[in-house]
């Protein structure tokens, strides 16, 4: 795209779409929009940097083509109710964008999107083709975390004092960026981010974010990009170190990892997500013998667990020592372990005494 | 039927002897015998009459008509005339006025042709003797076998209205119209004349029988309305006239202009014969030899073969026939099922034809694609017999236009209405009469479910017929049809019917299948060239709201157009594609599309006005419309019997070709 390496705002790369086409027209080529691969053949684990990067394989998506001429002409429509949320400075969902672009084809019984399957992939393929975040396209998700502990966010001009806000924490919005979300003060040593709502819960009616000075953040399983944005500028703006609290099993190295290195599917955004120095507090497999968790309260790993596990000991970002062995130590004892299971111990214990303990033995992986 | 009558009988003596031991409760042997006598078969039959396809009003009406259009096609066609049919259904009530036809009782059924005639001293006979005719005791295919259809239904006729068989015959210009009454002594099965005489008949020659009876008239599935419609699919020689009951009358135009080659009388093949016939037929036989009664009363026997019999039997070829018997019958049984011998002749056999059967379907059933195949004759138990099929695939141009036009806008999770699971009909005939019951209990239909469609790219579930706008047609001609039953309804299921009606349903599948391949490469070239006109208008809307209206809309479109259609390859691809979707490679196949018909379609045969004795004074009106509308096909034609010639030249070497052939 012609318009790619220009920074400016994101209409006038929006209005680039248009622009190709018109170009493409006038010298009667077949207008083609260049869109990076977003598949795991085209990511690459960048060792230095310690996150997960896109590689250059680009893929040509031009109209005459009989395969790729619905999605050529569906990517131009969506790139033009991209354009008009900007001019009108609104953000929205994604499927309101689906609703927004369909509409039946004249003189046909063709719609231009039949599920909101077909739209989603193309914002996708836009934020990825114009370099532009979701957010900056103003395309929200849900709100999908909360945050509790000594901080103080500008949200829309209003100030959010994320110490005065009960046991319920501020919901942490989808868009995070400077001029939505402003980081007024934090006064807080680290920041821990746990996988799940429960042990969220716990910590806050515990007050276990003011005894340790943390900042307490949860994602309901995986993070997603507001609370994985706001933990980076967090850990970047007020140099804070990352702790990750997550179950012990494949999906909780994996969720330690997305927030880590970046994922995958969201490669193109590394750069702004990952934090390579976020750390593996727990639960480790070696847990359960050094805390004493009986072998009842494990659960037997399932044929899909065993073969994610097998897949993560071959990511380049586990390749490490230490990662191999905390991986294989769970598949030998074949036996995976809630967070909640704590409970069986002491209802506080995870408060009480795990964490303590933990942080006190600097007992993570890297 | 001779044996129905003996089992009839038999149970009888032997229901007595068990008896005996007490006197009180039974009756002595010569008691008996006073009780026992013969069962006149008409007698047996007014107790069976479901055997013959009266079981119900509904029925019993369709197989009257049946019965009376079955033997004046076959009369005519004997006679080498063309047949030319009138059938007509008449409510009838109690009073002057006829009832509604959905609420009549009583029927009157009258079917003309304009065939030989029959001679004055066999009418009574025909028409009011059971197991009368000319067709059981020869070895030829015919639509009737026994002898029994018109008399029996002329007798249901008279036990629900008591109304004599009425019939009209002329053999000939020179010689006068006679009219008769007839009924049937149903203890003698001998015919009662109550009426003769010499009438004016406005027909040079022919037949006229009318029958009266109870019945129901319905429409729909396995009604007179489809059976004349099948028949006519099937006998594209015959000009069939129906009066039905309520509407207007229907003309089943002639489109084949000639007779069906017409069938010889065989001997029986040496392998059909059972031992108890053989057995029978030495017996009988007028040869002095055994050699020369295996030659002459024997089809494909020859001299050397007789004696290479007898030799494989250890008997000598100079026996006397009636000699034969016991133990030495059997090894003459044996060495016949042992010894090789040449199929039957096939000259018995009458196949409607490639031509004839795409002409039927073409006639009556709307599609876009038409293909037939004749399989070669084959045996089974010694008897030579036929398969044909057909096919009729899709939606016309005229149906596939409408089904095009774009409805309300879609939802989301609404489909385009395009798979609706209609399933296939298949459309079964026996020696051109069409079955309309038992379809489950048909060789034909288990052919059908067996035959994997999926090969041909037309959906199957498993268990059940094709599904898709689609009519199978399957014809076995035969000189004798092993039916499942005396009513004509399901053949029965002998793997040797089975495999060849397999061949002939996967030689038209094939066909349809290139078919479909070859329209769904049409129709991708003709969605390539629309969808990129379909999204230009949205594209370029797009681009003008993105660039805020700073775009000269007019002016973008054109020039995308202007791509679009280098991209396509313009006008050349419009004559390709053309190309393409002709039958070539097809052999007996019509491709109906919007431009016209690629095929060879057997013109409407043009209508002579015909002596009609049945008054018909809406049918002139009737018939005009239908002439117009010729009018209106016939450029078509034209056009595509050019097409044809240059096709039909193409299409002999690609017949030829070894690999087209054994590719199944």
């Amino acid at each position: 795209m012609a318009s790619k390496k220009n920074s400016g705002n994101v209409e006038k790369k929006l209005v680039g779409l248009a622009d190709a086409v018109i170009e493409a027209a006038q010298k009667k080529k077949d207008p083609t929009i260049e869109i990076p691969v977003r598949s795991l053949s085209n990511v690459k684990f960048n060792e230095k940097k310690g996150i997960i990067e896109m590689g250059e394989n680009t893929q040509e998506r031009s109209f005459f083509n009989v395969a790729m001429a619905k999605k050529f002409m569906q990517t131009i429509l969506v790139g033009d109710a991209l354009a008009e949320l900007q001019r009108a400075e609104l953000t929205t969902s994604l499927r309101e964008i689906y609703y927004r672009t369909k509409h039946t084809i004249a003189d046909s019984n063709e719609n231009t999107f039949d599920s909101q399957d077909e739209s989603d992939p193309i914002i996708e393929d836009l934020e990825v083709g114009l370099a532009a975040l979701r957010e900056e396209l103003h395309v929200r998700a849900e709100n999908g975390g909360t945050v509790i502990g000594p901080l103080v966010l500008e949200d829309d001009g209003d100030r959010v004092d994320c110490s005065k806000l009960g046991k319920g924490g501020y919901s942490v919005p989808s868009i995070v960026e400077d001029p939505y979300v402003k980081i007024k003060k934090c006064s807080a040593d680290f920041i821990l981010l746990v996988e799940k709502g429960t042990q969220w819960n716990r910590m806050a009616e515990d007050k276990f974010w003011k005894k340790y000075n943390c900042v307490l953040l949860t994602g309901n399983g995986q993070p997603p990009r507001g609370v994985r944005r706001l933990t980076r500028r967090l850990h970047e703006e007020k140099r804070l170190p990352v702790y990750v609290l997550v179950d012990n099993d494949p999906w909780g190295y994996y969720i330690y990892s997305v927030v880590k290195q970046g994922s995958i599917n969201l490669a193109f955004e590394s750069q702004r997500m990952a934090i390579p120095a976020a750390k593996f507090i727990g639960l480790s497999s070696a847990d359960p013998e050094r805390y004493g968790l009986p072998r009842n309260v494990g659960i037997k790993l399932n044929d899909k667990d065993t073969t994610r596990a097998k897949e993560l000991l071959n990511y380049p970002w586990f390749a490490s020592k230490k990662w191999q062995v905390e991986i294989k130590r769970m598949l030998t004892s074949g036996l995976k372990y809630e967070l909640d299971a704590l409970a069986n111990k002491d209802f506080q214990y995870l408060t009480k005494k795990y964490l303590p303990k933990k942080l006190q033995d600097k007992d993570w992986i890297d | 039927m001779t044996k129905t009558k003996a089992d009839q009988t038999k149970p009888a003596t032997k229901g007595g002897r068990p008896e005996r031991a007490s006197p009180k409760a039974g009756l002595t042997a010569d008691e008996m015998g006073l009780q026992q006598r013969e069962i006149s078969v008409s007698e047996f039959f007014t107790k069976n009459r479901h055997l013959l396809g009266f079981d119900n009003p509904r029925k019993a009406l369709l197989t009257t008509v049946k019965e009376a259009v079955d033997n004046a096609m076959d009369a005519c066609e004997e006679a080498g005339i063309l047949p030319e049919i009138v059938v007509k259904v008449e409510p009838i009530g109690e009073g002057p006025t006829p009832p509604a036809a959905s609420l009549a009782t009583r029927f009157r059924v009258t079917v003309i042709d304009y065939g030989p005639g029959i001679v004055r001293q066999q009418v009574p006979r025909i028409f009011a003797k059971l197991l009368y005719g000319s067709k059981f005791h020869r070895l030829r295919m015919s639509r009737g076998q026994q002898g029994i259809g018109i008399s029996a239904a002329g007798m249901y006729g008279q036990l629900t209205t008591g109304k004599p068989v009425k019939i009209i015959s002329r053999t000939s210009d020179k010689t006068p119209a006679h009219y008769f009454e007839v009924q049937i002594d149903t203890k003698k099965n001998e015919p009662i004349v109550l009426e003769k005489k010499e009438i004016e008949w406005e027909n040079h020659r022919g037949t006229q029988v009318t029958i009266e009876l109870e019945g129901r008239y319905q429409k729909g599935r396995a009604s007179v309305d489809e059976y004349l419609e099948l028949t006519s699919i099937a006998n594209p020689h015959a000009k069939i006239t129906y009066v039905a009951p309520e509407g207007e009358p229907k003309v089943y135009e002639r489109t084949i202009n000639e007779l069906p080659e017409p069938p010889r009388a065989i001997k029986p093949h040496p392998h059909g014969i059972e031992l108890g016939m053989l057995l029978k037929m030495l017996q009988d036989t007028k040869s002095h030899w055994l050699s020369g009664f295996l030659v002459s009363d024997f089809s494909r026997v020859s001299t050397a073969l007789a004696d290479q019999i007898c030799k494989t039997a250890g008997l000598s070829p100079r026996m006397r026939p009636r000699a034969v018997s016991g133990q030495a019958a059997e090894a003459l049984h044996k060495a016949i099922q042992a010894t090789k011998i040449m199929a039957p002749p096939t000259n018995c056999l009458s196949p409607i034809g490639e031509k004839a059967i795409l002409s039927g379907l073409y006639k009556q059933i709307k599609g876009s694609f038409y293909t037939a195949a004749t399989r070669p004759p084959d045996v089974y138990r010694g008897n030579p017999f036929v398969i044909e099929a057909g096919l009729a695939y899709g939606l016309d141009p005229e149906q596939a236009r409408q089904a095009a036009q774009p409805q309300a806008p879609r939802a989301e999770g609404e489909s385009d209405g395009s798979d609706d699971n209609e399933l296939t009909r298949v459309i079964r005939f026996a020696n051109r009469v069409p079955l309309l019951y038992q379809q489950s209990a048909c060789a034909v239909f288990k052919a059908v479910l067996e035959t994997n469609w999926k090969n041909y790219g037309v959906s199957q579930s498993r268990g059940a017929p094709p599904a898709g706008p689609m009519v199978i047609f399957v014809h076995m001609a035969s000189v004798w049809v092993p039916f499942t039953s005396e009513s004509k309804e399901a053949i029965a299921d002998y793997d040797e019917i089975r495999k060849e009606i397999m061949l002939a349903l996967r030689e038209c599948g094939r066909r349809l299948g290139i078919y479909l391949k070859r329209r769904e490469r049409a129709a991708l070239e003709h969605r390539r060239r629309n969808i990129f006109e379909l999204y230009i208008d949205e594209v370029v809307a797009a681009c003008k709201r993105l660039k805020d209206g700073k775009v000269s809309e007019e002016k973008l479109k054109n020039q995308l157009l202007e791509i679009a259609k280098k991209r396509t390859g313009g006008e050349k691809t419009d004559e390709l594609l053309d190309q393409k979707s002709g039958p070539e490679g097809l052999p007996n196949s019509i491709i109906v599309t919007e431009e016209g018909v690629e095929g060879e379609v057997a013109a409407v045969a043009p209508s002579k006005p015909a002596p009609s004795p049945v008054e018909q004074p809406q049918q002139t009106g009737a018939a005009e419309p239908q002439e117009e509308e010729k009018q209106k096909i016939k450029p078509k034609k034209t056009r595509s019997s050019k097409k044809m010639k240059a096709v039909s030249k193409r299409r002999k070497p690609a017949h030829k070709k070894p690999g087209k052939r054994g590719k199944k």
